[in-house]
C-alpha cells in the first residue's frame, strides 16, 4: 500500500491540489453528478421507490449497446458518449414504462415488476453485448465501463457533458421542489393547484432516467442506485425537515462523487464505482451513529440519561414511602433517618447502586445520608410528594378505570409515572376529583411495607 | 446450426440452475421479496470473497458457508435497517446491497491476482464452458456445474416439499402461521439462505443477473397463469427449463441471422424469459392483457345486445315503431349479431323482435321491473331514482336470483311507475 501511494503520489497530489484542469473538470462533473442525484433520490425515497432507479439503470445496457453498433454501423467510433447516453435512455425509459404497465396491467407488486425489467433488459443487453464483442475489427471493450464505472479515468469532453446534465437536473430538481414535495406529501393538494400526481410523477421519472444515465459512466450501472438511495437515505439520520433533508443529501452526494473519484485515481485497478459507493457508505454509517435526529449516539445517549432519570425518580419515591409508612403523626418527612437496608429491600435493588443513586440525590441536595441512614431534605420531601402523588394518581386510575388488580397496579404504574405531563395530571385529577379525597397525596391504594418489615 | 452434445449439456446445466431459482422464485413473488431475492444475488459476491480471502480455496464448501452467512446477514441488516431508522424496506435494500456488493467488487479485484474469480464472469457465468469440467457419474461424464445445480434443484425442492403447509401459510398469512406455531421469521431466514445457497451454485454456470431473473420471472409468470401453489411451482419449473432451451437455441441461432457468431446463452436465457413473461402478460386466461380486454369486450357486446332487446319490447309496448336503436360500433355489432341468432328482424326498414327474442327480452324487462319494485320496497330508494341501477343490476341477475327477487317482493303485477312486469 505504501509503495503504492510512493508510486502515485505525484498524481495524487496533483489530482487532490487540483492543479490539472483535467482533474479539476472530472472532480466536478462527479460533485454534480453526486449531487443531482442526492437531490432527485431524495424524492425518490419519499416516494418508496428508490429501487426504481435500479431497474432503469441495468435496463439502459442494451440501449448503450445498440447505439454503439448503429455508430460503429454509421462509421464512427461508437465512443462518444452524447450518442451512447442517448441509447441508455431509449432503453432507460423503455424499462421504466414497462415496469408501470406491469404493475398497471397485473396483479404482481411492485417488486416484481422491478426484478422482471431489470434482469430481462439487462439479459438482452449482456447478449447484445456477446455480439458486439465479437464484431470485427471494434474495440467494444469501452463498453464494459459502464457496466463497473471508470470515474477517474473519464475524458475531460465526457466529464463536461456529465456536469452540464447534472446541473441541468438539479436546476429542475429544485425549481418543482415544491410541486415535488406536494407529490411525496399531499398529492391531493398538488392536483388541486394545477399538477395532477400522473404528471409529477412522470416528471420525477424522467429526472430519475435523467440523472441514472448521466451517472452510468461514472460510477458504473449496477451501483449507480446507490448514489441514488444512499446520500438520501443517510440525510434522514439528520433531519426531518425536507428542505434540509434535501440540502445534506445533495451535500453528502456530491461529497461521495468528488471522495470517490479522488480515491479511484489513488487505486486505479479497483473498479471507481465501488470505490464512489464505499465513499458515499462510510458517509452512509457516519450519519447512522452521530447523525443528530436519528442517530443511534444520539437515541442512546437520550435512552440512558431517561434511564438514569426514572432511577432517581424511583429512588426517591422509595425513600418517601418507607418514611410514610413508618412516620408515627401527621409531622413532616423529612428528616426522618430510613435505614439504608430498608432501601435496598424494598425493590430488591443491590447496594452498589443504591449507594450510587443515594449519593447522586445527595448532591442534588435532596436527601442527606447519615451513617447507615438516610433521610429527605425539606426540597427533597417536595420532589417526592410531587412524583409519588403522579403515581398514586395513576394506580388509582387503573384501579377504577382500568380494572387491574392492586397487586399489579404498582408496576404499571412506575412506568407510565416518568412521562406524564402537567396536561395529563389535571386530567387525571379531574377524573379522580369524585374517588379520592385527599388529593394532595392519595393514600396509596394497595399496602406499604414499613422500614420494619422491610430490614427483616 | 449445428447441434452437439456439448450444447445438450449445456442446456441441461442451465435448466437446473434455472428451475433450482425458480422454485424459490414463487414463495419471493408472492411475498413480494423478489427484489430482495435480487439484494442477495449481489451481496453473494462479498461472500464469495471473504471465503475465498480466508480459505484460500475455491472449494465449494467454504463457498457454499460464506454464501449462507452473507444471506442471513443480508437479510438481517435489511430489516434492522429499515425497522430502525423507518426507512421503506426498498431504501433499506438499496443501501445494504450496493454496500456489499461494493466491498465484493472491492475484494474480488484484489484477490483476481491469485484466482479467475473475476467480476465479469460473476455477472454473466460462464455456461458455455460448464461442460469441460466433468465428473464421471452413472459411466457418464456429466459436468460439474450439472451435478451442483442438480444436487441445489433436489434440496430446493424437498425444502418446498417438506415445508409446503408452513411456507403456505407464511406466504398469505404471516399472523396466522405464528398462531399455529410456524415462525415466519424462522421460516424466512431459511429461504434467505437457500436462495444465497442456489445464487452460489448457479453463479458459474449463469451468472447473477440470470439467477434474479431465474428467481422472479417464472414465478411471477406462473402466479399470472395459475393460482393453485402447487400448480405455480410446475409452471414456473417448466418456464425456467423451457426458458434454458430457447435460451440457448437463440443464442447459437439469432446472431446467425444477422451474420454474427453466437452470443452469451445467460443473457438470452433472460431476453427469452422476459419475451415468454410478455406473451403471458398479454394472453394469460387469468390476468392477461388481452383476455381481459377481449372479456370486457365481450360482456360490453352482450349487454348491448340485451339492451336492444329491452329498447325493441318497450316500443312494442308502446306501439311504435323502431328504425334502429342506436349509433356507434356496437350497438351495429350487437344488431347484426341478434340479426344472426335470429332474435330480431328488419322488416321494411324497421327492426321487430321474433318469437325467440320476445321471450328473451320479457325475462330482461321483467327482471328490470322487478328490481324497481324491489328498490323501492325494500331499498327505500325513490321511484324516479331506481331505474338506472335496475338498468346495471339486470344485466348480472341469473335465473335463480330472479325467483328470489320476486318472492322478496311479492310477485307483483306491476312496477312502481305501474308498467306491468312480464312473466
Amino acid at each position: 500500500m505504501i509503495e503504492l501511494l510512493a508510486a502515485q503520489q505525484p498524481d495524487w497530489l496533483r489530482l487532490v491540489t487540483l492543479q490539472d484542469y483535467n482533474a479539476r473538470v472530472v472532480l466536478a462533473g462527479t460533485s454534480l453528478l453526486g449531487m443531482a442525484c442526492g437531490l432527485v433520490g431524495t424524492f425518490l425515497l419519499l416516494r418508496k421507490r428508490a429501487l426504481l432507479s435500479d431497474a432503469v439503470a441495468h435496463a439502459t445496457l442494451p440501449g448503450v449497446v445498440i447505439a454503439f453498433m448503429v455508430m460503429v454501423a454509421a462509421g464512427m467510433t461508437g465512443r462518444a458518449l452524447p450518442g451512447l447516453l442517448a441509447g441508455a435512455a431509449v432503453t432507460g425509459v423503455l424499462g421504466m414504462l414497462a415496469v408501470v404497465a406491469i404493475q398497471r396491467w397485473s396483479p404482481l407488486k411492485d417488486d416484481a415488476a422491478l426484478g422482471i425489467v431489470l434482469s430481462v433488459f439487462f439479459g438482452f443487453g449482456v447478449s447484445l453485448l456477446g455480439v458486439a464483442m465479437r464484431l470485427e475489427g471494434v474495440n467494444a471493450a469501452g463498453l464494459s465501463s459502464f457496466i463497473y464505472g471508470k470515474a477517474a479515468s473519464m475524458l475531460l469532453a465526457d466529464a463536461m457533458v456529465i456536469g452540464v446534465a447534472a446541473l441541468l437536473a438539479a436546476a429542475a430538481c429544485l425549481l418543482l421542489f415544491k410541486e415535488l414535495t406536494l407529490l411525496c406529501f399531499d398529492p391531493a393538494l398538488a392536483a388541486s393547484q394545477g399538477w395532477p400526481a400522473g404528471v409529477l410523477d412522470v416528471l420525477l421519472m424522467g429526472l430519475t432516467v435523467a440523472v441514472t444515465v448521466i451517472g452510468l459512466q461514472a460510477v458504473g450501472l449496477i451501483l449507480v442506485v446507490a448514489l441514488l438511495v444512499i446520500p438520501p437515505a443517510a440525510a434522514r439520520f439528520w433531519t426531518d425537515n425536507l428542505r434540509k433533508m434535501i440540502a445534506i443529501a445533495g451535500v453528502v452526494g456530491a461529497a461521495s462523487g468528488a471522495i470517490g473519484t479522488i480515491v479511484s485515481a489513488l487505486f486505479a485497478r479497483l473498479p471507481a464505482g465501488a470505490l464512489i459507493v464505499l465513499t458515499a457508505a462510510s458517509l452512509f454509517g457516519l450519519s447512522l451513529i452521530f447523525g443528530r435526529a436519528r442517530g443511534l449516539l444520539w437515541r442512546a445517549l437520550e435512552h440512558r440519561m431517561l434511564s438514569k432519570r426514572v432511577a432517581r425518580q424511583h429512588m426517591l419515591r422509595a425513600i418517601y414511602e418507607i418514611a410514610e409508612s413508618s412516620r408515627t403523626s401527621d409531622a413532616r418527612l423529612s428528616g426522618i433517618e430510613i435505614p439504608i437496608t430498608a432501601v435496598v429491600s424494598k425493590r430488591s435493588w443491590d447496594e452498589k447502586s443504591v449507594a450510587a443513586d443515594i449519593a447522586r440525590l445527595a448532591s442534588d441536595g435532596l436527601v442527606t445520608r447519615r451513617g447507615d441512614a438516610v433521610c429527605l431534605t425539606r426540597s427533597g420531601e417536595d420532589e417526592a410528594a410531587r412524583m409519588v402523588r403522579n403515581h398514586r394518581l395513576w394506580e388509582i386510575f387503573l384501579l377504577t378505570h382500568a380494572d387491574i388488580a392492586p397487586a399489579q397496579v404498582d408496576r404499571d404504574a412506575d412506568r407510565i409515572e416518568h412521562v406524564l405531563d402537567e396536561s395529563m395530571i389535571d386530567e387525571l385529577e379531574s377524573i379522580l376529583e369524585a374517588q379520592t379525597a385527599r388529593i394532595p397525596v392519595p393514600e396509596s391504594p394497595h399496602l406499604l411495607r414499613t422500614a420494619e418489615e422491610l430490614a427483616k | 446450426m449445428i447441434w452437439t452434445p456439448f450444447d445438450t449439456w449445456i442446456v441441461i446445466t442451465a435448466a437446473l440452475s434455472a428451475m433450482a431459482c425458480a422454485v424459490l422464485g414463487n414463495y419471493l413473488v408472492l411475498r413480494k421479496l423478489s427484489m430482495m431475492g435480487d439484494a442477495i444475488s449481489h451481496t453473494v459476491l462479498p461472500g464469495l470473497a471473504i471465503a475465498f480471502l480466508i480459505t484460500g480455496t475455491r472449494d465449494s464448501v467454504p463457498m457454499f458457508i460464506g454464501a449462507a452467512v452473507i444471506g442471513i446477514a443480508t437479510a438481517l441488516l435489511v430489516q434492522g435497517l429499515s425497522r430502525y431508522s423507518r426507512l421503506d424496506e426498498g431504501s433499506a435494500m438499496g443501501v445494504v446491497f450496493t454496500t456489499l456488493f461494493a466491498v465484493g467488487l472491492v475484494l474480488i479485484t484484489n484477490a483476481a491476482e491469485h484466482v479467475d474469480l473475476d467480476p465479469g464472469c460473476v455477472l454473466y457465468g460462464a455456461i458455455e464452458l460448464a461442460p469441460l469440467e466433468t465428473r464421471k457419474l452413472f459411466g457418464m461424464d456429466v459436468p460439474i456445474a450439472a451435478i451442483t445445480n442438480g444436487v441445489m434443484l433436489i434440496v430446493n425442492l424437498a425444502f418446498v416439499g417438506f415445508f409446503h403447509k408452513e411456507l403456505k401459510v407464511c406466504a398469505f398469512d404471516p399472523e396466522m402461521a405464528e398462531s399455529l406455531g410456524i415462525s415466519a421469521g424462522r421460516m424466512h431466514y431459511v429461504l434467505m439462505t437457500l436462495v444465497a445457497a442456489t445464487c452460489v451454485s448457479a453463479f458459474e454456470s449463469v451468472g447473477s443477473i440470470l439467477v434474479i431473473a431465474m428467481l422472479i420471472v417464472p414465478g411471477a409468470a406462473a402466479w399470472l397463469l395459475v393460482g393453485r401453489m402447487s400448480s405455480m411451482i410446475m409452471v414456473s419449473l417448466a418456464f425456467a427449463a423451457g426458458s434454458a432451451f430457447l435460451g440457448h437455441l437463440s443464442a447459437i441461432t439469432v446472431p446467425g441471422w444477422f451474420g454474427h457468431a453466437s452470443t452469451s446463452t445467460a443473457g438470452m436465457m433472460g431476453g427469452v424469459s422476459g419475451i415468454l413473461f410478455a406473451v403471458t402478460f398479454l394472453l394469460s386466461p387469468r390476468h392477461g392483457l388481452v383476455s381481459r380486454a377481449l372479456h370486457q369486450a365481450l360482456l360490453s357486446l352482450r349487454v348491448a345486445r340485451e339492451d336492444i332487446l329491452a329498447t325493441l319490447y318497450r316500443r312494442e309496448e308502446r306501439d311504435e315503431a323502431a328504425a334502429g336503436t342506436g349509433a356507434g360500433w356496437r350497438n351495429r355489432l350487437a344488431e347484426r349479431m341478434l340479426l344472426a341468432k335470429g332474435e330480431i328482424i328488419a322488416a321494411g326498414g324497421n327492426l321487430r323482435l321474433t318469437d325467440s327474442g320476445r321471450e328473451s327480452a320479457k325475462s330482461l324487462v321483467g327482471t328490470h321491473r322487478l328490481w324497481e319494485t324491489y328498490l323501492v320496497a325494500e331499498g327505500g330508494s325513490a321511484t324516479e331514482r331506481v331505474h338506472g341501477a335496475a338498468e346495471r343490476l339486470e344485466h348480472f341477475t341469473d335465473e335463480v336470483l330472479r325467483g328470489r327477487l320476486a318472492e322478496e317482493a311479492g310477485h307483483p303485477d306491476v312496477d312502481p311507475h305501474n308498467r306491468s312486469i312480464p312473466k
